[in-house]
């Protein structure tokens, strides 16, 4: 099998938006990552002391994996054909079936065994979305939106992937753009992407989530050492700090992101009040990376406690505080 | 983020994949993407997170020498997975494999088992059940 189908590879910071855009992209749509995860309300929080992985409790800057998706094609209407396979063989020959017809084909795999990742990345994460392009002798072309550049799989490479074990466990999941109506309401999509991410980061009411969220997880933080001792306290407190800035990367740099895509937005809704309030959002980024200076110190020296943590937990309600004023003005914006 | 503050403290964690896009501000106020080898803050909580699998290793390690857990056990730690998660890869109960971490199972497993547990690990069974050999592997 010799096929390599004409699919354009850019690099983005979070992958299912990537995915999203590159597949969108050569189907003759724009979309900038930013829009991706604007329209799609990617920016969430949320801390959950009773969900544990590996015995540390769960903090989050994300919805659950595929939201995005979700909401892209609801909003946009675009519609997205989607199917699991319980023996692994079929998922492959569905695969090449699909590369046959000349169908980029997105789909979901563990990360621990991508032969071409960098080993520091390789952890047990099972939500990685990439795009197969193409397939030449016993290669797959791969469009891995976090890497720079274009990769490839074997047969057994890729089937081991796809089947990857664990939480999120991909079994053979792929998805491919089935239908695109003729004309996108982008500019309403935009406007109920930011209601949603309002609406959730202001008014769930459970202490777990949003704006109330980050003030719970304050409240804990401050507590840890005394509560957990020092050294389980720094394990605790490098768990927020990784999902905050390894995985998929989340607090900071998903702010960041949010104001590009409120930049974009205000030109596209000719709103120039998103615009100034782009400029807010990556200030209040800047606050998340002061915060990780201080819980990464507080991780360094894991074997006393100190006052960081009230620092860092100080820091957190500062960042509540500013967040809850941002979406309430955003809120207010779009009405 | 400014633009012209985008770190760029390179510890080789991305080996030459990729560099992180960042989406900054330039000095007009208008977004641009930016690229960053790296952030001390983050390469410091990586690393950390890798030095406690390493740490880790090291006691079970320890333990496999001693004779008190099988190879097994130090695989499991090696490939960063917990009993369940092989459990599932080599499609067994939770409490099958964890009977296996002690060498009095472990050392009367018929091949097939073997088979399956090294097929996991990428080794041949020579290799799973050679003691020596994770003497001196040095991670």
């Amino acid at each position: 099998m010799d096929i390599k189908i004409d699919f354009e590879h850019k690099q983005s910071a979070h992958c299912e938006n990537g995915v999203v855009s590159n597949l969108l992209k050569f189907y003759g749509i724009e979309l900038s990552e930013p829009m991706i995860f604007g329209i799609g309300s990617g920016l969430f929080f949320s801390h959950m002391p009773f969900l544990k992985v590996g015995g540390i409790p769960v903090t989050s800057f994300r919805p659950l994996p595929g939201i995005i998706f979700k909401r892209i094609s609801k909003r946009l209407g675009i519609t997205f054909e989607k199917h699991k396979y319980r023996q692994p063989a079929k998922a492959m020959k569905a695969l090449d079936a699909n590369l046959k017809e000349n169908i980029p084909t997105g789909m979901l795999v563990g990360v621990y065994h991508l032969t071409y990742f960098p080993d520091p990345y390789r952890f047990h994460f099972n939500a990685h979305n990439i795009v197969v392009y193409g397939k030449q002798e016993n290669n797959y072309l791969i469009s891995d939106p976090i890497m720079a550049g274009d990769e490839s799989l074997t047969y057994d490479e890729l089937l081991r992937v796809r089947y990857a074990k664990g939480t999120f466990a991909p079994k053979g999941h792929m998805y491919w753009v089935k239908n695109i109506p003729e004309k996108l309401d982008v500019e309403g999509a935009v406007v109920k992407g930011i209601q949603h991410v309002c609406k959730h980061m202001l008014t769930i009411p459970v202490p777990m989530f949003g704006v109330k969220g980050i003030r719970f997880l304050a409240k804990k933080l401050r507590k840890y050492p005394e509560k957990l001792g020092a050294r389980k306290a720094a394990s605790y407190t490098g768990q927020i700090v990784r999902a905050q800035e390894e995985i998929g990367t989340g607090g900071a740099g998903f702010r960041f992101m949010y104001g590009a895509f409120l930049q974009e937005a205000a030109g596209l809704l000719n709103k120039p009040r998103l615009r100034e309030l782009s400029f807010d959002i990556s200030e209040i980024g800047d606050k998340w990376r002061a915060f990780a200076v201080i819980t990464g110190r507080i991780v360094k020296n894991r074997n006393k406690a100190d006052e960081s943590y009230d620092k860092a937990a100080d820091l957190l309600l500062e960042i509540a505080d500013l967040e809850e004023a941002f979406f309430k003005n955003l809120q207010e914006s779009v009405k | 983020m400014k633009t012209k503050d985008v770190p760029q403290d390179d510890a080789n964690m991305m080996q030459g994949k990729w560099r992180d896009p960042i989406y900054t501000l330039d000095e007009n106020g208008n977004y641009v993407t930016s690229y960053s080898l790296g952030w001390d803050t983050k390469n410091a909580v990586m690393l950390h997170a890798w030095e406690e699998i390493h740490d880790r290793m090291e006691a079970v390690r320890q333990k496999v020498l001693s004779g008190e857990l099988s190879p097994l056990a130090y695989y499991l730690e090696k490939n960063i997975m917990d009993v369940g998660l092989l459990a599932k890869y080599v499609g067994k109960w939770k409490w099958t494999v964890k009977k296996h971490l002690k060498p009095r199972y472990f050392n009367k497993l018929p091949d097939e088992m073997l088979e399956k547990y090294a097929r996991e690990f990428k080794l041949t069974i020579e290799e799973l059940t050679d003691i020596e050999r994770i003497k001196n592997d040095n991670q």
